[in-house]
């Protein structure tokens, strides 16, 4: 269990991290999701203690963190850019961590071999024990890290950007090998993403950051289905922004009303995404002005009354059997409209 | 000087303090001894010296001997430094690597080679119908040796970064060859140039082992200030070398800001084009 | 690569390698030409005198503690500057540059009124019977000074351009300071750390100027062989000043042969600023 209470940082005159607090519970795969600069990061990096804090407390498992050093934290660290150690082989990488201890922990030369062969099988790097980091892929450099950090038996695993240098269908497969990982060990482990859809795909939780500041927790459906805020609705995919004028516990969006329990009187925002709007081809809502083919979808850009501007996704079957085609005007139904005070 | 927070990596304050404590005893403290004694000395212990005509003449000939070897220095190292980067031709690497041959042949060794070469029976100087050792000019001549590097090493990096295409985009606007290179070329190298330039200034201003053989010494006509303040410690006359020393002291500091405030330059410069 | 007019480029070349030949193999090969001279015999006989011994084994001593402290020094100021962030460090980089700037006949003389007879530190030093002018300590603080940047200004940029994360990465599994230092840090730099050795021992073995002046040129005891090559130059002892000298020109090509071998095989690992 990992709990974090009111952790601020500044670097200069920059809020990094502003009163944030959060439960990380054993067992969990959780992401750090937000853009650059929303603090993630700077998250991870007090939670292995490579940075520490302004004000705030970290209590790992219990144990007050400020009172440990970042070696004697177990935690396993995946950076970035890997941060593979560039003169040593593939092997010593992972060993290295195994090496170093002192004590009664202290490994023979064969266990640490022994460990190192197992490590290398887990991440199928097997045949490439004697290269150089400088000799591997982007996929194969990220399983090193991997299994480097794994090597110390880590309680925590931490990973800033785990796929972010790679490419796309690499990544994909990665993800799927880590969360089998994940699951395999019985770690706890949060990385650091700004790509939602790698967030919605990989963690157990989700913690959607932005400016210094926690927006929303929640279970991957959880914060899709219920965003908390304008920002989170945005940042977890494609969205219509719409004014929207509140009355009497009605929002009225373009032709369309809905309820707004709960919002005072006044301007708001609303959020409808693109493939939750459906199109009538005997309506006169809106005018198609252009369609793209996306592989199997099509987007629709649409002009609304008063000039606003819409797009809606709809399957290609859809589109060939309404038979749209720009400058028609057609009917739209949102299944969902969401709705938040003016901020 | 330390930040308050703990830092992660271990040992900041021991290497911090161990590089401050022993740049203070090696470098800090002895240049203050020279300092403590200028200012304990007198407007006219001060002017004695200074106002000196052999130490004027001395003057005359380290700084203007210094920008006359610069100004050679300039031409002919951008012209090396043109071949070594935009031609290739046998013996390049060779050649490349020799351009150091300055700044690890002891100076000593390159006064006497110098001189063996200059005097009027030597290798060059019985050719010439005029003397150069043992005069200012074989002066001149040690510090353009020992400048060249300077301004090699400068301009090199920089005209590589040049970029081919900015000069295929001149070309095709219609500039002509020397149009190309004062317009685009120069302009784009002119800060590493100046930097080059000022730094092999600055090594000659103060240098000393390779001058002394060529020049002959001659007070008042081919002595340079190093000398002089070797002369003057030689005769227990501290108060006079000080002198000539703080002065040479500000020169070098004016320099090396202004060398700070051109590399500045060269970088914002090289940092735009790329 | 270039479409420099045929013409052109030959005469550009043919100037530039004039002037280099002029300027550079030509001072070379006068050196070897008159330390020749009077044949291979006489070559060896000057080699072989005392003074001549003396002043090679005094000059290997001076770079024996020179170079090693500078050495040090150069890890240390490196470390401390690259690897943390503290006010005033650009300050700091500039301060260790400054004995590059001070003309080596000033090297000397700060160390004169520091430590001379006339100096602020000379009387309690004359009363301890304590000799650092015209002694062997004097020409190692002078040489510190004048080599004092080498290591460091290699080592700065290039732990700089490395970053922290292989440290950090250290530290996360679970080595200490130390270990972080001898296993991550001092590998990756190995090679900018020996190409600032050799520069530094090329220079503490060459100086002159800054040596001439606290030196006292007590022959077989205080002349390195810089020094010796002067005084037996105005002895017109050309061929032993020439033989003595081929010996420091012999170095000087060592070290270049050296430094731009670690240039041509570890270019990516010298950092920046490496070839200067």
């Amino acid at each position: 269990m990992i709990e974090v209470s009111h952790l601020s940082k500044t670097f200069g005159a920059f809020r990094a991290l502003n009163d944030v607090s959060l439960r990380i519970p054993d067992g969990k795969l959780v992401a750090l999701l937000g853009p650059s600069g929303s603090g993630k990061t700077t998250l991870l990096r007090i939670l292995a203690g490579l940075d520490h804090a302004d004000s705030g407390h970290v209590h790992l498992n219990g144990l007050n963190a400020a009172n440990l050093q970042t070696r004697d934290r177990r935690v396993g660290f995946v950076f970035q850019h890997y941060a593979l150690f560039r003169h040593m082989s593939v092997a010593e990488n992972v060993a290295f961590g195994l090496k170093v201890r002192k004590g009664a922990n202290k490994l023979t030369k064969a266990e640490i071999a022994d460990r190192v062969a197992r490590l290398l099988d887990l991440v199928h790097l097997s045949g490439l024990a004697p290269r150089y980091p400088s000799q591997l892929s982007g996929g194969q450099r990220q399983r090193v890290a991997l299994a480097r950090a794994l090597a110390v038996e880590p309680r925590l695993l931490l990973l800033d950007e785990p796929f972010g240098a790679l490419d796309a269908q690499v990544r994909k497969d990665l993800r799927r090998w880590l969360r089998q990982l994940h699951d395999d060990m019985g770690l706890t482990s949060v990385f650091v993403t700004h790509d939602q859809e790698e967030a919605l795909e990989l963690a157990d939780e989700v913690v959607v950051m932005s400016k210094g500041r926690i927006e929303q927790i929640g279970s991957p459906a959880d914060i899709y289905d219920n965003p908390a805020s304008p920002f989170v609705f945005q940042f977890l995919g494609n969205a219509n922004r719409l004014d929207a004028t509140i009355r009497d516990g009605i929002a009225h969006v373009a032709h369309w009303r809905t309820a707004a329990t709960g919002l005072a009187d006044g301007k708001g925002i609303a959020f409808i995404r693109p493939h939750e709007i459906d199109i009538d081809p005997h309506g006169r809502d809106a005018t198609i002005r252009h369609h793209v083919v996306l592989g199997p979808t099509v987007r629709l850009d649409l002009r609304l009354d008063g000039d606003v501007h819409a797009e809606a996704v709809i399957d290609r079957d859809s589109h060939a059997r309404l038979r749209l085609e720009p400058g028609q005007q057609v009917g739209l139904t949102a299944r969902r409209i969401v709705v938040f005070a003016q901020d | 000087m330390a930040a308050s927070k703990p830092k992660v990596i271990p040992g900041f304050s021991v290497t911090l303090g161990v590089t401050l404590a022993y740049l203070s005893l090696v470098v800090l403290i002895p240049l203050a001894a020279l300092i403590a004694k200028a200012a304990g000395m007198s407007a006219t212990q001060w002017l004695a010296t200074l106002g000196d005509s052999r130490v004027l003449a001395s003057f005359r000939l380290s700084f203007g001997g210094a920008a006359i070897a610069a100004s050679v220095n300039g031409v002919f190292g951008l012209l090396v430094a043109w071949v070594l980067v935009r031609y290739r031709f046998p013996g390049r690497k060779i050649i490349d690597a020799l351009i150091d041959l300055p700044f690890a042949l002891p100076t000593a060794v390159a006064g006497i080679a110098l001189t063996a070469l200059y005097a009027p029976n030597g290798w060059i100087g019985h050719l010439l119908p005029f003397k150069v050792a043992f005069t200012p000019l074989g002066a001149i001549i040690a510090m353009i040796f020992i400048g060249l590097p300077f301004v090699v090493r400068t301009i090199e990096p920089v005209l590589q970064d040049v970029d081919r295409e900015l000069e295929e985009a001149a070309t095709s606007l219609g500039a002509s060859r020397s149009q190309t290179f004062v317009r685009v070329i120069l302009p784009a190298i002119a800060p590493a140039l100046l930097t080059g330039i000022s730094l092999a200034f600055a090594r000659a201003v103060g240098e000393y082992g390779s001058i002394i053989f060529i020049a002959g010494n001659l007070p008042g006509f081919s002595e340079i200030a190093p000398l002089l303040i070797v002369t003057k410690l030689e005769q227990y006359d501290y108060v006079g070398a000080t002198a000539i020393a703080c002065l040479m002291l500000a020169a070098s500091f004016a320099l090396l800001l202004a060398i700070n405030l051109l590399q500045k330059w060269n970088r914002q410069r090289r940092g735009a084009a790329s | 690569m270039n479409r420099d007019p045929l013409l052109i480029r030959w005469l550009l070349i043919a100037l530039a390698i004039g002037f280099l030949l002029l300027f550079l193999a030509l001072p070379l090969a006068a050196v070897l030409t008159e330390a020749l001279r009077k044949g291979v015999l006489a070559y060896w006989h000057s080699l072989g005198g005392d003074d001549t011994l003396a002043s090679i084994r005094l000059t290997l001593i001076v770079a024996a503690i020179a170079v090693p402290l500078n050495m040090v020094f150069g890890l240390t100021a490196s470390w401390a500057i690259a690897k943390f962030d503290f006010a005033g460090k650009a300050w700091l980089v500039s301060l260790i540059d400054l004995p590059f700037s001070v003309s080596p006949v000033i090297s000397g003389l700060i160390y004169v009124l520091l430590f001379g007879a006339q100096g602020i530190l000379g009387p309690w030093l004359i009363a301890h019977d304590l000799k650092i002018i015209f002694a062997i300590p004097g020409i190692v603080l002078a040489t510190l000074f004048v080599t004092f940047p080498f290591v460091a200004r290699e080592l700065i940029p290039l732990m700089e351009e490395q970053g922290r994360d292989e440290e950090e990465a250290a530290l996360t599994l679970g080595a200490g300071g130390f270990r972080t230092f001898w296993a991550v840090t001092l590998p990756n730099v190995k090679w900018g750390l020996l190409y600032g050795v050799l520069l530094c021992n090329a220079r503490a073995m060459g100086e002159f100027g800054a040596v001439s002046v606290v030196s006292g040129h007590i022959r077989g005891l205080t002349n390195t062989m810089p020094l010796h090559v002067e005084i037996l130059y105005n002895e017109y002892d050309f061929v032993g000043a020439f033989a003595v000298a081929s010996l420091l020109a012999l170095l000087a090509l060592v070290t270049l042969v050296a430094k731009t071998a670690l240039a041509w095989w570890h270019r990516a690992e010298l950092g920046a600023t490496a070839g200067h």
